[in-house]
């Protein structure tokens, strides 16, 4: 007797766990095997591009906070600089540093979260996570000495930062500095050798060097998959060409060098705010720059290594005090562009983890 | 440092190429005939002198005459960009070539771009809106969309 058999479609999400938002994807099963996959976006879609359009340029700078939350502060600097760069704008030496000094420790909180929640997706249920909060609620703390935020910090202008640091900031960081190193030997300590860690992530989910670059990928996935190319070094924006620091380049492409580079990105983030602490000058944090911008007829396209990838804006202006056009490159839903093959033959357990090591964030995804 | 391509020197190389493919260059971009911008893309991803094999971003924008489509390409071995766009005049059914068979990249791009500019881009597998719902009328991000 022959038992007749037929594909399963399954939807994961919108309302999900292990999808980091309202994230939906239709999954075609045979048995527990992945045959076909199919994103569906658009839960979070909040049209910022439009709205961008009926405000003024530093109106904008809000928004941008709402793409990807876990690293607002990163989305604030790619659209201010892109506005600064279409209008000619010269920022104060203190404010470039400080925003680089907040752009790195966004990224430190950024990679915490995404190794965190990427094992909670392993099925280490919440105690990884728990161990990078503790290290990342001390980055929220300072952030909110900063500019009195948790979350959406809205915290670069154009022409600058809207406040200095306060005297208890620079103390605090460097205790953290100088603590971090040990806390990410702690982890290695409990995951990096890890055998189910390996098990499940070693060769699982694998995005081929090729095919990374044909479909766009940029940030720790590009590099995972073993292609040299940081924005911070290809093509240094604000002050980046000061700093010494390493890019750590992955080789197999697998949901392990994902992760591992995240790890390996946190060191080098350290390196760089040492470094910047040391050179940090003593002036002004923002430039004189008028209420409302009017940046000449003209067109920009701004990328930055954000934690995440490569964050692009896409600025058109027509000398009015807002954005003919405001386009942003989404460096997570471009990556999220390899899923269906990377996962296609691999079981569904394997479908959430190499979810995970994309890590993505809706807000920018949906935009 | 990323190098840009100056537009002009770049547009006189794809001419020799891909004949009667120009519609205008400056030092920032290329503006190149929608018939033949398969050709064009083709001709700078395979051509060993651009070797442009990454296109970071693809966005349109609507200046109510014409709409226009924006490639930024870039490529990760000789760190150099240009900026190519086309235009298309017909408001009612603007269409666009695909290059999705070039850069994979563009799917979804592209799905947004339909989705909210409202361009079809032909030879596109699935060319269905990506954010809103199947059934929602008008494209958003047209400027003439209240």
């Amino acid at each position: 007797m022959v038992i007749k058999t037929q594909p399963f479609i399954l939807n994961m999400g919108p309302q999900h766990p292990s999808t980091h938002g309202v994230f939906r994807m239709r999954v075609t099963l045979d048995g527990e095997v992945i045959v076909d996959l199919e994103p569906v976006l658009g839960y979070l879609h909040r049209g910022i591009e439009k709205l961008a359009e009926g405000r003024t340029y530093t109106q904008v700078i809000p928004l941008t906070d709402r793409l990807d939350y876990v690293t607002s502060m990163t989305n604030n600097l790619a659209y201010v600089l892109a506005v600064e760069k279409l209008a000619g704008i010269k920022v104060p030496e203190r404010a470039e540093y400080l925003r680089i000094i907040i752009a790195e420790m966004m990224r430190i909180s950024s990679h915490l979260m995404g190794i965190g929640f990427f094992l909670n997706d392993m099925g280490a249920m919440m105690t990884p996570v728990l161990y990078m909060w503790r290290e990342r609620e001390k980055l929220v703390d300072l952030f909110e000495m900063v500019c009195g935020q948790r979350l959406l910090y809205n915290y670069m202008r154009i022409g600058g930062v809207s406040h200095d640091i306060p005297e208890e900031f620079l103390p605090a960081l460097k205790k953290f500095i100088a603590e971090m190193p040990k806390f990410i030997d702690e982890y290695n300590q409990l995951l990096a050798g890890n055998e189910i860690l390996l098990a499940r992530s070693k060769g699982v989910g694998i995005l081929p060097r090729d095919l990374a670059i044909n479909i766009g990928a940029s940030g720790p996935v590009l590099r995972a998959s073993g292609v040299n190319w940081d924005i911070r070094k290809a093509d240094p924006y604000s002050i980046y060409d000061r700093f010494d620091f390493d890019v750590p380049v992955g080789s197999a492409g697998d949901c392990y060098d994902r992760y591992w580079i995240k790890i390996l990105e946190m060191r080098q983030s350290l390196r760089i705010l040492e470094q910047a602490i040391a050179q940090l000058p003593e002036g002004e944090v923002c430039a004189n720059v008028p209420a409302l911008v009017r940046p000449p007829v003209g067109e920009v396209y701004m990328r930055i290594e954000a934690p995440k990838g490569e964050l692009g804006f896409y600025i058109v202006s027509d000398n009015s005090i807002a954005p003919y056009r405001c386009h942003i490159r989404p460096p997570e839903l471009i990556n999220l562009t390899a899923l269906r093959d990377m996962v296609i033959g691999w079981k569904v357990a394997d479908l959430i983890l190499t979810f995970g090591s994309i890590d993505i964030c809706m807000g920018e995804i949906d935009r | 440092m990323t190098v840009r391509l100056n537009g002009e020197e770049a547009a006189r190389k794809i001419a020799s190429a891909c004949p009667d493919s120009i519609v205008s260059a400056d030092k920032d971009a290329v503006v190149v005939d929608s018939k033949s911008l398969h050709q064009v893309a083709e001709y700078l991803k395979t051509d060993a002198g651009f070797d442009f094999n990454y296109l970071a971003n693809l966005t349109s924008v609507d200046y109510l005459d014409y709409f226009e489509v924006v490639y930024n390409l870039i490529s990760l071995n000789h760190n150099h960009s240009l900026t190519i766009k086309t235009r298309c005049d017909d408001r009612n059914n603007p269409t666009v070539p695909s290059v999705i068979d070039l850069w994979r990249t563009a799917d979804y791009q592209e799905r947004e771009i339909y989705d909210l500019m409202g361009i079809t881009f032909s030879g596109h597998p699935n060319m269905k809106r990506l954010f809103l719902w199947e059934g929602f009328e008008g494209h958003p991000l047209r400027r003439d969309y209240l």
